[in-house]
């Protein structure tokens, strides 16, 4: 990991990315006092699966790998997120723990926003917790559909 | 009504179960087709399927089709050797947009062998880029070992006029590129959905979902093309067998505008 | 040159005429309790004295002493079974020099026979135009049908008396013959005559006709002919309405009355064997036990089949709703879009020979009422749109 930025540039960052569209300017504010720019080796493990979860992040540049490990057949990468896409729901839901490894496959940039205070301001502020959820339903949503599409198997023709 | 007899010349092997034909007429003259077309490939003895070309139309002496191996005449077609001798009837269908793609910028969503029919289009755009403006080369497929057209994939990239995509739904080890559903590519390309013309061909489900993200990024109906394929025993209207609602698949299509058959595509069983 | 009057021995003399000309002639005979179109040489081979009662899903011939030649009308054949034959083979080819060459039709440059058809009704004549603008009017004509179509010679008959089923006169398309003939009679018996009213449609009906005993027909003869027809139309008991059928089809293809008659149909395919203008083909191709000689082979194929609209892994249409909506939608309205006509001309074969008798015009007419019938309460009183969306 490496330096932080200052905050009116991670606020910039966020106000920018269409996640965050719509949202009140007072909330980006408060989600830049909890960001910082992150950034990963090509290789390096964003992380485990088992880890705590506490913050989620914006791909800025580069691309990242959800992974599960077999047995026999070593890593197995299940998707890849890239430029643009929001990584990490985990933090949203206890046990708040990761359900795949996650790993950079490019040098990846990104900017993070650690939940651990954010998870407070929430429940402090509903109203802010409510314009995360429903983001991140949506982000749920597309998800969901990529993967069944994925599941379909639309590639495989029967003989 | 029969079969012309080609010569196999070259086969080249794409994946297990895919091979690329390339294919000489005994009278060297050619075959002059538009991208988007097919021929009806007959093995002898064993029967005819239409396949789309799937070679350049600026160099219509070499007659290149991608064959995968499903049933018995694929698989006869696939287990061609060098020198025998293949039967073609076409070229048959309403080829791709290319003329009025000029002036637009491009978009090719392809899904597993939906590249075969679209490769001619790329060939096409290649040897007139400067009709053309952006162009971005969308392709998805099962897994690394399942892509098709590797060496020209590998060529086009390193191009400075042409963005190539590519994705797996699943991958293994050693495969760097991204892995996920081949629609997932299309919010990111960099084209402008007011200008552009879209190319699509795949299942048909994943051509159904990638017009809902063409459209999502404003690319409107009129302007995205698919390719249809449905059972055809004759090629030329006349069967009957590859009716699509009131349109002849063979004849009418393979290429249509999605906007003019966005309707029959949602019912079910048409 | 007007109408004239034959009498049996000038119809004898016309088949004479059709043979020396060097025909093949076809017309009615009774064949397995049907009246069949079939090799015909004289006169006693028709069905004399035979109608038939057709119902939906009956088929009954009865002795009438009032009946003549042709006072039975359609049965399960059509004409396309010698335009368009239910197994043609269409090129014989073989291995030869490393590459193969080919040869229409097996061996010979393809002629078919020339046919003489006697006993064309109107629902006939209707349906040989529209297999002509299918089969010759799009890109790729059919040479097959071509050649056996070039040198037909019809001769054509207007309906005396009508079947339960027939629905012609409402379609505009009989009893009446109005075009595509070289004669045209009308048989009158009745009163101890039994004589034909001729007409001559062409150059070579009207020299055929010139060589046939014959008289002008007397104005209570032409009368009586006239008297007959409309007698046969009058007494149709079947219709169908077909004035926007094209939006009303296309636009109603999740009405629930498709799932009602689904569950009688059995795909069995009887309508598209019998209809006169179903054209589908499928295609079969072999070879020797040597694998040096290939040949292939085009049969008659039916859109109820599982495996018609059948595509690596599966069928598109699989369920039996789907495959009658398509044959329906087809006959009526995607025909429109196609071929600039409708693909039914109102003979009622398909209502007579569905075993279980479906009626296509019970189910255009639920179709433009809304009807839903008793079977589907559920479905009761709700709205379903019958105009186009759009």
């Amino acid at each position: 990991m490496s330096v932080l930025q200052k905050t009116d540039q991670i606020e910039q960052a966020l106000a920018r990315h269409p996640f965050f569209e719509g949202l009140d300017n007072r909330y980006v504010k408060l989600l830049a006092g909890c960001g910082a720019a992150v950034n990963f080796q090509a290789g390096q493990y964003v992380y485990r699966e088992g880890d705590e979860v506490n913050e989620f992040y914006i791909i800025r540049r580069g691309r990242v790998a959800l992974e599960i490990h077999v047995a026999d057949r070593g890593p197995v990468t299940i998707q890849t997120l890239g430029e643009g896409d929001v990584l990490g729901i985990s933090w949203l839901v206890a046990p708040y723990r990761a359900v795949f490894d996650v790993r950079a496959v490019d040098l990846t940039r990104t900017t993070a926003v650690y939940a651990g205070c954010l998870r407070e301001k929430c429940e402090k502020d509903p109203s802010l917790g409510y314009e995360l959820l429903k983001r991140f339903a949506s982000v749920l949503g597309q998800r969901l559909q990529a993967t069944r599409l994925q599941l379909l198997d639309v590639y495989c023709h029967g003989s | 009504m029969q079969p012309v007899p080609y010569r196999v010349r070259r086969v080249r092997c794409e994946t297990r179960d895919t091979f690329t034909l390339e294919l000489k007429s005994f009278r060297g003259q050619g075959m002059v087709f538009h991208p988007g077309q097919f021929n009806m490939l007959y093995a002898f003895g064993a029967g005819e399927v239409p396949i789309s070309v799937s070679g350049d139309p600026s160099r219509p002496e070499s007659l290149v089709h991608t064959v995968r191996a499903v049933g018995a005449v694929t698989r006869a077609l696939c287990a061609a050797k060098r020198g025998e001798v293949i039967g073609v009837r076409g070229p048959f269908g309403n080829p791709w947009p290319m003329a009025e793609a000029e002036g637009s910028d491009v978009v090719i969503v392809a899904g597993g062998l939906g590249l075969a029919p679209l490769r001619s289009a790329v060939y096409h755009i290649l040897s007139n880029r400067g009709k053309y403006g952006n162009v971005v080369l969308i392709y998805g497929a099962r897994t690394p070992e399942d892509l098709v057209f590797r060496p020209e994939l590998e060529r086009w990239r390193g191009r400075f006029d042409l963005e190539v995509d590519i994705i797996v739904d699943h991958a293994s080890a050693g495969w760097f590129g991204n892995v996920g559903v081949v629609t997932t590519l299309i919010p990111r390309a960099s084209f402008d959905p007011q200008e552009t013309v879209a190319l699509v061909c795949g299942p048909e489900i994943m051509m159904r979902f990638s017009v809902a993200e063409l459209a999502k990024r404003g690319v409107p109906a009129e302007g995205v093309y698919i390719s249809m394929e449905r059972n055809m025993k004759c090629g030329i209207g006349l069967c009957g067998h590859c009716q699509f609602g009131p349109v002849f698949v063979c004849t009418d299509g393979p290429v249509f505008r999605y906007a003019d058959v966005e309707r029959l595509l949602k019912v079910r069983e048409v | 040159m007007s109408l004239q009057t034959l009498d049996l021995r000038g119809f004898e003399k016309l088949f004479e005429g059709l043979a020396r000309a060097g025909f093949e002639v076809a017309g009615p005979r009774i064949r397995d309790g049907a009246v069949v179109y079939d090799r015909v040489s004289r006169p006693e081979e028709l069905p004399l004295g035979w109608i038939d009662r057709q119902e939906a899903g009956s088929y009954r011939l009865v002795q009438d002493p009032g009946a003549g030649f042709f006072s039975h009308v359609v049965g399960p054949q059509s004409w396309k079974k010698f335009l368009s034959p239910p197994v043609e083979r269409l090129w014989a080819g073989r291995r030869v020099d490393g590459t193969f060459d080919f040869q229409e039709g097996g061996g010979k440059s393809f002629t078919p026979p020339r046919y003489a058809f006697i006993g064309v009704r109107a629902c006939d004549i209707q349906a040989v135009s529209v297999l002509d603008r299918v089969l010759l009017g799009g890109k790729y004509p059919d040479p097959y049908y071509a050649a056996a179509r070039r040198n037909v010679f019809v001769v054509a008959v207007n309906c005396g008396r009508a079947a339960d089923t027939c629905f012609c006169a409402s379609l505009g398309t009989g009893p009446t013959v109005r075009f595509g003939f070289d004669l045209l009679l009308t048989e009158v018996i009745g009163n101890k005559r039994h004589f034909f009213i001729v007409e001559g449609g062409s150059p070579p009906g009207m020299a055929l006709l010139k060589t046939l005993p014959r008289r002008q027909a007397m104005p209570e003869e032409i009368q009586a002919a006239e008297d007959g027809v409309e007698a046969a139309a009058a007494s149709m008991k079947r219709s169908m309405a077909v004035a926007g059928v094209r939006e009303l089809l296309q636009s109603n293809l999740e009405h629930p009355r498709w799932e009602q008659v689904a569950r009688r149909c059995l795909a069995c395919g009887n309508c598209t064997l019998v209809c006169p203008t179903c054209f589908c083909t499928t295609v079969e191709d072999g070879t020797d036990i040597t694998g040096d000689r290939a040949e292939r082979v085009r049969r008659w194929d039916s859109c109820f089949n599982l495996d018609f609209s059948y595509i690596h892994g599966g069928s598109v249409r699989t369920s039996i709703k789907a495959r009658y909506r398509h044959w329906m939608t087809h006959k009526l309205a995607n025909w429109q879009d196609q071929f600039e006509c409708i693909g039914c001309v109102g003979c009622g074969r398909c209502i007579t020979w569905c075993p279980v008798g479906i009626d296509i015009t019970e189910e255009l007419r639920a179709l433009q009422d809304n009807g839903i019938t008793g079977h589907n309460e559920a479905m009761q009183g709700r709205e379903y749109v019958g105009a186009a969306e759009d």
